[in-house]
């Protein structure tokens, strides 16, 4: 039952931010950009203003709900580009070996050996600022550990019974890759990857905070963090709630990891039923 | 023998690469399997029966190569096909199972559609019927209800229920020739006997060959027509499976059937140790000059050690491959 737990909770976390993020024109009480107030600048948290308000008077809550489109939209997008690369580099790596598996190394190795934020820096700076830029940036940087893992388990799984039966009954190597190889490695590849969601949106932050990734004063929550930085001892509402929003979606997505690798594997899921 | 055989291997070399030189890991393999027949392949680990299947059905891999000779199915040319029209025999006319039906099976996968995805990708069924067959394709190996089986995974069965589902893969699209390499080694003995029992008799209904390969002198002579026997990557001798129990020609031969354990033998002799053969099995980069049994052979003389012998034929049909053959 406890697995079982795992997937509900941190399903729900995922959905509810998600969800939040879709319906945020209805849920929210103000504009998040345009209704500045200054008369109302830095309320902490109170009926009015459920999560406070910032230095111009903005409602937290609004920037909250908004921040969560493009915090999410970053998560996954940025991180299914990297999934996709990385199965498709490491797999093909694992499988084929020889010249490609030395060349996949390399290139992997090379992404490792450059801190992967510097790199997205570089890209960002060729690309210039904005939210397709952030995407492509941080899907191209941070693939290198699903590759590893990809690769280690295509290395392992081809050497397997049957993956060489498959071959033996006249399957192509597509074929043996995507039906025989590819299921049997899902399970840690999803749990890496929402792991990955999870730290794509605080690289998201950290780029905003640079002023490289979405402009101010549209909200994501991590520039609404970093924006919060100066007045965490003064008005420290402004950095819990979208350090919170932060916190309980990287949960979710961590949980749903979990929970998600147990359904994806036949035997943890006949032992539960 | 009539007509052309389905199979013919002929003087077939395989090499050993192990980083300085080649070494034969076989060499001199010649047999052919007619339609519809049966052939055994038996020997001790490493003798090469194995790597003899892999050729056969091109999967020798690096450090193992074809160095030499010619495989024909049905008088093509096959081991210099390519990648893709090897991908059409294999599976199609020519399917093999395995030793392990624990692993042989992808854990993921429910085994029905590992058996329908047999008729989607060489029959060119759609997904329907495909699973439609694959329900009557578990019946024909007789699994009990198998419409519910179909959606069982590998671990949710036994072995002996995983290596009928792996007969029922094999047998999916009707192969002419089936390579069964040691295919019940990991079942019990009981189930042992029903296995290759259904693996017979749906063969002998389909018209299927079979190349069994075993250690199991016994098994093979239960199931094959014909037997040939390797020591050491060349076959010793090749005879028809009741011959080469009650006359064997070759010494090895003649040690393997003698140390085989009788029912019966301790009232009948009184308490007395099993026969061996005296010696190992050389290694296989250093193979004995001659006749690579010379060194455990009893009948061994100065011929022996120089000059390997030749296949000689016999007149009851088969051959041997000894100086001094009986």
């Amino acid at each position: 039952m406890k697995l079982r737990a795992n997937l509900v909770i941190g399903g729900s976390l995922f959905a509810l931010a998600i969800l939040v993020g879709l319906l945020a024109p209805w849920l929210a009480h103000t504009d998040p950009v345009m209704d500045a107030n200054l008369m109302n600048a830095e309320e902490p948290p109170s009926w009015t203003w459920w999560f406070g308000t910032d230095g111009q008077g903005r409602d937290i809550y609004s920037r909250v709900l908004y921040g969560a489109r493009v915090s999410l939209t970053v998560g996954i997008v940025s991180q299914l580009i990297n999934s996709v690369i990385g199965v498709a580099l490491g797999l093909s790596a694992g499988y084929f070996g020889g010249w490609w598996d030395d060349f996949v190394n390399a290139l992997t190795n090379l992404m490792l050996a450059i801190p992967s934020l510097i790199f997205a820096l570089a890209i960002m700076a060729v690309l210039g600022p904005g939210l397709t830029s952030l995407l492509i940036a941080l899907g191209l940087t941070n693939w290198s550990f699903t590759c590893r893992l990809a690769r280690a388990s295509a290395l392992s799984l081809r050497s397997q019974g049957y993956v060489q039966a498959a071959t033996v009954l006249g399957y192509g190597d597509l074929r043996i890759m995507i039906t025989q190889l590819l299921p049997n490695m899902l399970g840690p590849i999803v749990v890496i990857g929402t792991l990955g969601m999870g730290s794509a949106v605080l690289s998201e932050a950290a780029l905003s905070f640079l002023g490289l990734g979405v402009r101010p004063p549209f909200p994501s929550w991590g520039s609404m963090l970093s924006e919060a930085r100066d007045q965490i001892t003064t008005a420290p509402w402004l950095s819990m709630f979208p350090g919170l929003a932060i916190f309980l979606t990287v949960l979710g997505l961590n949980l749903l990891g979990d929970g998600l690798r147990d359904i994806l594997d036949p035997q943890s899921r006949s032992r539960r039923t | 023998m009539t007509g052309s055989p389905l199979i013919e291997v002929e003087d077939l070399r395989i090499d050993l690469d192990d980083g300085s030189r080649r070494v034969p890991a076989a060499e001199g393999v010649s047999f052919r399997i007619d339609r519809g027949e049966t052939f055994g392949l038996v020997g001790e680990s490493g003798c090469g029966k194995s790597i003899t299947a892999l050729a056969l059905i091109g999967l020798l891999g690096s450090p193992l190569s074809i160095g030499g000779g010619v495989i024909r199915f049905e008088g093509r040319q096959i081991q210099n096909l390519s990648a893709a029209r090897q991908r059409e025999l294999r599976g199609n006319r020519i399917a093999m199972i395995f030793q392990e039906p624990m692993t042989a099976l992808n854990p993921v996968s429910p085994v029905g559609r590992q058996i329908a995805e047999m008729f989607v990708l060489h029959k060119g069924k759609s997904w329907r019927e495909a699973n439609q067959l694959a329900v009557e394709a578990l019946a024909s190996v007789r699994v009990p209800a198998p419409e519910r089986r179909v959606k069982d995974y590998p671990h949710q069965l036994s072995g002996g229920m995983r290596q009928r589902v792996m007969i029922a893969i094999a047998l999916a699209c009707g192969p002419d020739l089936l390579i069964a390499d040691e295919p019940t080694t990991a079942l019990d003995v009981t189930v042992q006997a029903e296995i290759i029992e259904l693996m017979r008799n749906l063969c002998a209904e389909r018209g299927t060959a079979i190349l069994m390969i075993s250690h199991d002198l016994g098994l093979v002579a239960n199931v094959c027509r014909r037997v040939a026997v390797m020591y050491a990557g060349r076959i010793v001798e090749e005879r028809g499976s009741a011959d080469i129990f009650r006359a064997p020609s070759h010494p090895y031969t003649q040690g393997l059937v003698d140390s085989l354990p009788r029912l019966g033998s301790r009232a009948a002799l009184g308490r007395s140790r099993l026969k061996e053969i005296a010696g190992v099995v050389p290694a296989i980069t250093n193979f004995p000059d001659g006749c690579r049994f010379n060194p455990r052979c009893a009948q061994a003389t100065d011929i022996c050690r120089t000059t390997a012998p030749q296949t000689d034929g016999l007149e009851a049909g088969g051959f041997v491959r000894c100086h001094h053959h009986a």
